[in-house]
C-alpha cells in the first residue's frame, strides 16, 4: 500500500507546473547571454522579453517596461528599501518608514535595518483579522513620509489588505507606495494600473514555476537603485547575466496563472470551506484565524488550544500530512508567529496554530484525508496536556 | 542528512507516537508529591506526579503541553526514574535525557527539557512534607561564575525569586561582576530559567 501524501504547505511553495517544466526544458538550450548583440543572443533576449510581458500581464501592468527580475521577493522587497535608504540619506526631510506588524521576515528584517540606521519607523498594528487598522495609518501619514510598504496578503494568515485605499492615502502625502504581493499574486485578481501602486513585489516560486526568480514592478518614474550593482542587465537596475532558464518559466507560470485565477479562486475557495468546516464539525475548540471575508482562497489558520504547533505537525507528517505552524518550538525561537500575536491572539493559541494552505493539485479527497486524520490527533495531545480546554482551564 | 528519516532520532519518533505513563484522569493515580514547570507562553508546560516510598520512585505520571521532544524528552525520563533513589534522580540533567534518546538538535535540549526540572519540583515538593527541606540543595551544581563561586543553581533559585533579567541577576547574585568572563554562559542560564519559570 502506497504511502498517502497530502502537500497542504503552498503558500512556503508550490511544485513546478509540468507545462513549466516542459517549457524549462525547451528553454535549457536557450544558453545565449541575452545582453548579446549577435543573433543568438537577440533570440535569447526576445524570449526574455516575452517572459517580461507574460508577467506584466499577471500584474496588471501595462506593458513590461516597468518589471525588473530578481532573485524573488527577499530581493524585489530589500531593493525597495535599500532605494528608500539611500533617498532618506540624501533628503532626512523626508525619511519615515511605514510598514506593518505582519509583514515577512524580508520586509522586517530590511525596515528594521533602515531604523538601525537612523530612520523612524512605524509598524501599523492590525486587528484581530491581521487588517491594517486604518486609524494608525491615518495619524501616522506626514509630510515626512517617505514608503508606505503594506503587504497585499498575508502569508500566515491569508488576510487581505486593503492595498487600495492604503495606497491613495499614502498619496496624499506624496509617500511611495509598496506592496509585497508575493502571495496574493496567482491567487486573487490584481492589477498595480487600478491599486495604483508604485512597487510591487512578487516571487514565481508561489505561483507552481521555479524557485531563485522574482520580479519587483516600478512604475516609470518612480526611483529605483540596484541593490546588485555591475552591468546593464535590466536598465542598470540588476546586474548579473540573465537568468535565461528562470525568466523563461516565469514567463510560462505567469501565463498560466492569468489563465486560471477564476477557476483557481472557484475552486480553492470550495476546498477551503470543506476543510474549515470538516474540522470544526469534528474538533472541539477550534479557532480559525484571518478575516472572513478578505481572506486568500487557499489559505486556512487555525489555533487548538491545548495542543501545541509542532506536536500537530509532526503526528500530521507522520500520516503524510504537510502542513506548517506558527509555533515556536518549530521555528527554534522563543518566540510564536509574530503574525498571530499582532492580531491579539494570546502565546497559548499562538504556539497551536497550524497552517493549511491548499493548491491548484489539492482535491476534495486530501481535504478529507485531512479531516479524517485530525481529530484523534487534536484529541490525543489534548489528552496529555497540562492545558486542556475541555476542562475549562485557562 | 537522510531524507527519508525523521526530524529526530527513531527513539524520539517511539516516544512521541507511544509515550509511557501519561497521566490518565480515569486512572485515579495517587501521588505523593507533584511538580509543576514550564510557561505557556513559551510553548513547553510541564506536570510531574510521582509515588514514592522510602525515598524509592515507585511509579510516575506525568502530562505536557509541549512540541514533539518535549513529549518524548518527559516519556523517557519518567521510564529511567522508576526505581529510582530520589538523591539520584535529582541530579538528571538535560543532556541525560538527550542522550538517552538518541540526541536533540542543541535548540531543543535547553527549550523542550523541562522533564528534570518538574521533577526536581516534585522532589522537592516531597521533601518539604517530610520535613527535609533543602536536603539536596546545591547537588550537583556546576560553578559557572569561577570568580564568585556561583552555580547554575544559584541562577535558578535567583531567576525562581523574581530576577528575571541580566541587570536583576546581577543585583542578586553580583555574577560576571569581577571578570565578566562568565556572562555569555550565565546570559544564556538565564534565558533559559526564565523561560522556564517566568
Ligand atoms: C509574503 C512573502 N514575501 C516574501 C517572500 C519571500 O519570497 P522569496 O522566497 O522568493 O524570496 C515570501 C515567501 O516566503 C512571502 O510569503
Ligand atoms: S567568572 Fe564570573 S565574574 Fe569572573
Amino acid at each position: 500500500m502506497s504511502k498517502t501524501f497530502v502537500y497542504m504547505d503552498y503558500n512556503a511553495t508550490t511544485p513546478l507546473r509540468s507545462e513549466v517544466k516542459d517549457r524549462m526544458v525547451e528553454a535549457l538550450d536557450v544558453y545565449a547571454n541575452a545582453s548579446s548583440m549577435h543573433e543568438s543572443g537577440r533570440r535569447a533576449r526576445a524570449e526574455i522579453e516575452e517572459a517580461r510581458a507574460s508577467v506584466a500581464r499577471l500584474i496588471g501592468a501595462k506593458d513590461g517596461s516597468g518589471l525588473f527580475f530578481t532573485s524573488g521577493g527577499s530581493e524585489s522587497n530589500n531593493t525597495v528599501f535599500m532605494t528608500m535608504y539611500q533617498l532618506g540619506r540624501k533628503n532626512p526631510a523626508r525619511r519615515k518608514i511605514i510598514t506593518t506588524a505582519i509583514e515577512h521576515p524580508c520586509v522586517m528584517n530590511a525596515a528594521a535595518y533602515l531604523a538601525e540606521e537612523g530612520f523612524p519607523v512605524v509598524y501599523l498594528p492590525v486587528d484581530s483579522y491581521g487588517r491594517v487598522d486604518m486609524d494608525t495609518l491615518e495619524k501616522e501619514l506626514s509630510p515626512d513620509t517617505l514608503l508606505v510598504s503594506v503587504m497585499a496578503a498575508n502569508n500566515e494568515i491569508g488576510t487581505i489588505e486593503d492595498i487600495k485605499t492604503i495606497t491613495r492615502m499614502a498619496k496624499k502625502v506624496k509617500a511611495f507606495m509598496h506592496s509585497d504581493a508575493t502571495q496574493a499574486v496567482g491567487k486573487i485578481p490584481l492589477s498595480v494600473e487600478d491599486l495604483g501602486l508604485d512597487y510591487l513585489t512578487l516571487s514565481c516560486h508561489k505561483i507552481y514555476g521555479p524557485k531563485g526568480i522574482g520580479a519587483l514592478y516600478v512604475r516609470p518614474g518612480s526611483p529605483i537603485q540596484p541593490l546588485i550593482r555591475g552591468g546593464h542587465q535590466e536598465n542598470g537596475v540588476r546586474a548579473g547575466t540573465y537568468n535565461n532558464l528562470g525568466i523563461i518559466g516565469f514567463g510560462k507560470a505567469a501565463e498560466l496563472a492569468l489563465a486560471d485565477l477564476p477557476d483557481f479562486g472557484k475552486k480553492l475557495t470550495s476546498l477551503r470551506s470543506r476543510l474549515k468546516e470538516g474540522l470544526m464539525a469534528k474538533i472541539p475548540h477550534v479557532r480559525v484565524n484571518g478575516h472572513p471575508e478578505a481572506v486568500l482562497p487557499n489559505t486556512l489558520n487555525l489555533s487548538f488550544p491545548g495542543a501545541e504547533g509542532e506536536a500537530i505537525l509532526l503526528s500530521l507528517d507522520l500520516e503524510g500530512i504537510q502542513v506548517s505552524t506558527g509555533s515556536a518550538c518549530a521555528s527554534g525561537s522563543l518566540e510564536p508567529s509574530h503574525v498571530l500575536l499582532a492580531t491579539g491572539l494570546g502565546p497559548e493559541l499562538a504556539h497551536g496554530s497550524i497552517r493549511f494552505s491548499l493548491g491548484r493539485n489539492s482535491t476534495e479527497a486530501d481535504v478529507d484525508y485531512v479531516i479524517e486524520k485530525m481529530p484523534p490527533i487534536i484529541q490525543r495531545l489534548r489528552r496529555m496536556s497540562t492545558v486542556n480546554p475541555l476542562l475549562g482551564q485557562e | 542528512m537522510n531524507a527519508f528519516q525523521w526530524l529526530y532520532s527513531d527513539v524520539v519518533k517511539e516516544h512521541f507516537v507511544n509515550p509511557r505513563n501519561v497521566f490518565d484522569p480515569e486512572e485515579k493515580f495517587e501521588s505523593d508529591a507533584e511538580g509543576v514547570v514550564g510557561n505557556i507562553k513559551c510553548g513547553d508546560q510541564m506536570m510531574f506526579l510521582l509515588k514514592i516510598e522510602n525515598d524509592i520512585i515507585q511509579d510516575v505520571r506525568w502530562k505536557t503541553y509541549g512540541c514533539a521532544s518535549a513529549i518524548a524528552s518527559t516519556s523517557m525520563l519518567s521510564e529511567s526514574v522508576k526505581g529510582m533513589d530520589i538523591r539520584k534522580a535529582y541530579g538528571i540533567k538535560p543532556t541525560d535525557i538527550a542522550d538517552k534518546l538518541g540526541g536533540l538538535p542543541e535548540n531543543k535540549i535547553h527549550c523542550s527539557v523541562l522533564g528534570d526540572k518538574a521533577l526536581r519540583a516534585a522532589i522537592d515538593q516531597y521533601l518539604e512534607k517530610q520535613g527535609r527541606k533543602g536536603e539536596f540543595k546545591g547537588e550537583d551544581a556546576v560553578v559557572i561564575c569561577t570568580c564568585l563561586n556561583i552555580t547554575d543553581k544559584d541562577i535558578e533559585e535567583a531567576v525562581k525569586a523574581g530576577a528575571h533579567n541580566w541587570q536583576k541577576l546581577q543585583e542578586a547574585t553580583k555574577i560576571g561582576t569581577v571578570c565578566g568572563g562568565c556572562k555569555t554562559k550565565a546570559e544564556e542560564l538565564l534565558h533559559e530559567f526564565v523561560h522556564i519559570y517566568s
